[in-house]
């Protein structure tokens, strides 16, 4: 029989190294997995490790795709520390994207250029509200957040699907579901002429520092991250398990939502179905990745976006199945969750269970 | 000899749990194992019982050298023990629970055994009552039936009686030296000193792992020369000056609250005051509504009616914890780690739980003023860590305890509210707790004080109330709070007379009446 033993001193080295750990594991087991299916593993390390970070248009690309999940992890990362669990950040994603688009349909011609501020606000709010439901339901009827805020992700996609097959549909667009380019006004700007990257990066590099004060430097931050430690001692003084709730939630719904918006406002220039690409799911495993801290998970957000972008490159030119990402995505949250166990625990082989009191036969 | 160790030696790492242990039992003899926590002798015993193995060492048993493997060889030699901790099934009848872990087949017939045990030992207990309408004091008698069905020769005991009412305690050991007189060695684990005094014919001393003195005639020593063996020194009397209470600091008033679980305990109109300058204790066997009486106090429960809780005329009922410390309640719970204090976080974090207005006002945290408090509290009340930056759990139990307790007194509270002050604690840093909670008083502060060691209520206390069943009794002054009295209002059976409380909280209940009435 096996058992587990928790470990009367986890060492602190190995519970940082974790997650470099946990990336050895994925790439031996990504290797394998490479070579089994007749690659050569080494062709394909290239997709995921050197091609997105050759030049500075490939970083230009990668920072496209890290942004939303920074984004999006920092917020989770405060919710998860304070232990509310919100699984359903994609939902709040969705939200966003559609708030922004709303505004950014109103732009006309003469709109100022300062509508995009007024479009980044639109989905933070949408996000935010999104997440407001599950508070609610939570706060109100005892409701489960983490079942709650999944299931709002199927109404969220729900949602999207109405807007773009239906009042939002572009009428010129082959009856494709998607709504028109957004204008110039309603759009990031550029970070650099020439290449994709917008002001995005510069939004979640902001939004980092302020995660990283908010959780180390201010009361609040350290009252939510009493109520995740140890719910009683919040409880004995007298810091409100309530306000916690509330104030995680609205601020990663917020975090989600502004993910959103940038993704539409920025290099997808417009709502279409397929604008969400699951980055709110892959933000929960980013987070912890991360260790739940800010500069963890822009680390993370970067190592997660390159196996975006691997997989992208290895489905066009190594013929790989698209769900190859998913499967490194998954590597490594299995890897770090079979990590962290063993830091903290030791695997014991029992040979017998212990019998009932017997009382006389034994001498 | 029933039981010889020679020399028995048992090493966790970083730890001498056991060292060199020497000591023997006679056939029928009342042996005591007096230590304070740490000592070693939860190892030792666990060593005699089969659960560990000792590194070294020899261990006879009637003259003959046995190795011990398990619990079921330890029994099947004749050892049984009953652990502090029960392990009974609530949901399931005494019976049952007893043959659940014999070899008998006929349910009858282990009933029919329970009740004859019972009868020649005082163990009365219907086998067919369900263990969860049992007392504590049943269930106890319950785990001993058990043990005593295997027939044993030595019987090992493990503090048994800090879940006890003075009068059960005085039956357990009607019970006890029954046994004995039939020929059954009995091992009696204890820190408590008068009741070794009045129980044991042999007494052996453990500190630090090792044996510091074996005693022939326990009733012949004085609790001092005892604990002289047990601590290396003697601990510090307490000063305990009669004083004038002031003003009325806390008032209870008719407070009732709905249980709000299922293991729960409704309060019941609760009354009582307490007046700056005074300790009052509250008395109790744990699971009486202390928990819930203290969540109501602290704020923790605010489902209190309006000015059923005043504090200084002011009502707190509905008021939250950090509003009721703004008006000078504190408050230190029973439970140090995961409630006083946030286990992974260093000690001058944890002064934000509770210290927060007076240390980091407004809503940035600044570190530099954190430290220095946890620092003047380390140094002031002598607390053993490597400084503020030590994270909480890696404390030993008293010394965090005395950094909790600390951290409160530092906040000059008006009322301090302690719940078992001196729970698991070695006795050096008991004593000084109990100072420091004395030394408040005398500064004008009124304490109260919930906890199930009676002889620590009435070392602190200038009255006493009795909790039971949700219901708390008069109050009466300690000079007039007899054991035997205290011990029969802890089952409830207190005078009742209304008001008594509320007219005058200086009004004690004359002793003679109380104990007609009762």
């Amino acid at each position: 029989m096996l058992k587990l033993e928790s470990r009367p001193e986890p060492s602190r080295a190995l519970a940082l190294l974790s997650p470099l750990i946990a990336l050895a594991f994925t790439l031996v087991i990504g290797l394998g997995l490479f070579v089994a299916l007749g690659k050569d593993p080494w062709q394909a390390l290239q997709m995921f490790f050197y091609e997105p970070l050759k030049n500075t248009r490939a970083l230009a690309e990668l920072s496209i795709k890290a942004a939303p999940l920074l984004l999006i992890a920092l917020g989770l990362s405060v919710c998860f520390r304070s232990g509310v669990w919100n699984i359903g950040a994609e939902g709040q994603f969705i939200l966003g994207t559609i708030g922004a688009t709303g505004v950014a349909l109103r732009a006309t011609a003469d709109s100022s250029s300062l509508l995009v501020v007024g479009v980044l606000l639109a989905g933070t709010l949408a996000g935010m509200l999104w997440a407001a439901l599950t508070a609610l339901l939570r706060d109100r009827f005892n409701a489960s957040e983490i079942l709650v805020s999944l299931m709002l992700v199927y109404v969220a996609e729900q949602v999207l699907s109405y807007v773009v097959h239906g009042p939002w549909k572009d009428p010129n667009g082959y009856n494709f579901p998607q709504t028109i380019t957004f204008l110039a006004q309603a759009r990031m700007p550029r970070l650099i002429e020439g290449m994709r990257a917008n002001w995005g990066v510069v939004i979640a590099l902001g939004c980092m520092v302020s995660i990283w004060l908010f959780m180390h430097r201010t009361l609040a931050g350290y009252k939510l991250e009493v109520a995740g430690l140890a719910p009683r001692a919040a409880r004995y003084a007298g810091f409100s398990s309530r306000s916690a709730l509330w104030t995680t939630l609205l601020l990663s719904g917020a975090m989600a939502g502004l993910a959103g918006a940038l993704e539409v406002a920025g290099p997808v220039g417009q709502l279409t179905s397929d604008v969400p690409l699951g980055y709110g799911f892959a933000a929960i495993i980013v987070a912890f990745v991360g260790r739940l801290e800010p500069i963890g998970v822009c680390l993370s957000s970067l190592l997660m976006s390159l196996f975006y972008i691997g997989g992208e490159l290895s489905q066009s030119r190594l013929g790989l199945p698209k769900s190859i990402t998913g499967v490194f995505q998954g590597l490594l949250l299995f890897s770090l969750l079979t990590c962290d166990t063993l830091i903290n625990y030791r695997v014991r082989f029992s040979g017998r269970r212990r019998a009932l009191p017997a009382s006389a036969e034994v001498q | 000899m029933r039981l010889e160790l020679h020399d028995v030696t048992k090493l966790y790492p970083g730890v001498r749990a056991n060292d060199g242990i020497s000591l023997s039992v006679k056939a029928g003899e009342i042996h005591a194992v007096l230590g304070e926590n740490g000592a070693g002798k939860s190892t030792l015993m666990k060593i005699i019982y089969g659960v560990t193995q000792p590194d070294s060492g020899r261990m006879l048993w009637n003259g003959r050298e046995v190795r011990v493997a398990s619990p079921e060889q330890a029994r099947g030699l004749g050892i049984a023990m009953v652990f502090q901790h029960f392990s009974l099934f609530e949901t399931l009848t005494v019976v049952e629970n007893v043959w659940l872990g014999l070899s008998e087949k006929s349910k009858p017939r282990v009933a029919a055994r329970i009740r004859e045990l019972g009868q020649s030992y005082g163990l009365e207990v219907d086998p067919d009552r369900p263990v969860h309408t049992l007392s504590v004091g049943e269930r106890q008698r319950v785990e001993i039936v058990r043990a005593l069905l295997t027939d044993p020769k030595l019987l090992i005991l493990d503090e048994p009686t800090s879940v006890l009412t003075p009068q059960a305690i005085e039956r357990l050991f009607e019970t006890l030296r029954r046994l004995a007189a039939d020929g059954c060695s009995i091992l009696y684990i204890s820190h408590k000193l008068d009741e070794i005094r009045t129980l044991c014919d042999q007494c052996t001393v453990l500190r630090a792992g090792k044996v510091t003195g074996h005693v022939a005639r326990p009733a012949a020593e004085t609790n001092a020369s005892l604990s002289r063996l047990m601590l290396g020194a003697e601990p510090p009397i307490l000063e305990h000056h009669e004083r004038q209470p002031g003003e009325v600091v806390l008032e209870v008033n008719g407070l009732s609250l709905e249980k709000q679980d299922e293991f729960g305990v409704s309060l019941r109109g609760v009354s009582f005051r307490v007046a700056a300058g005074e300790v009052l204790g509250v008395a109790g066997v744990s699971g009486n509504g202390q928990g819930e009486l203290l969540a109501a106090l602290s704020g923790e429960d605010r489902r209190a009616t309006p000015n059923a809780i005043k504090l200084f005329g002011r009502d707190i009922a509905g008021a939250p914890p950090a509003r009721r410390r703004r008006l000078g309640l504190h408050y230190v719970p029973e439970e140090r780690l995961g409630r006083a204090t946030v286990p992974v976080h260093s000690l001058s974090e944890n002064t934000l739980l509770t210290r927060k207005d007076s240390v980091a006002p407004g809503a940035w945290l600044r570190r530099a003023p954190l430290r220095e408090l946890a620092r003047s509290i380390i140094a002031r009340f002598r607390v053993k860590a490597r400084g503020p930056g030590s994270l909480a759990r890696s404390l030993s139990g008293g010394n965090l305890q005395k950094y909790v307790v600390g951290r409160e007194i530092d906040a000059r509270p008006k009322l301090l509210i302690v719940a078992q002050p001196t729970w698991g604690v070695d006795v050096g840093a008991a004593a000084q707790i109990r100072g420091e909670l004395l030394g408040l008083r005398d500064s004008g502060s009124a304490l109260l004080v919930v906890s199930e060691e009676l002889e620590e209520l009435l070392e602190l206390s200038d009255s006493l109330v009795v909790i039971a069943n949700g219901r708390v009794s008069p109050r009466i002054a300690r000079r007039d709070a007899t054991r035997a009295l205290i011990g029969e209002w802890m089952s409830g059976l207190w005078p009742e007379q209304s008001e008594s409380t509320a007219t005058s909280n200086r009004e004690e209940t004359p002793l003679a009446q109380a104990r007609v009435e009762a």
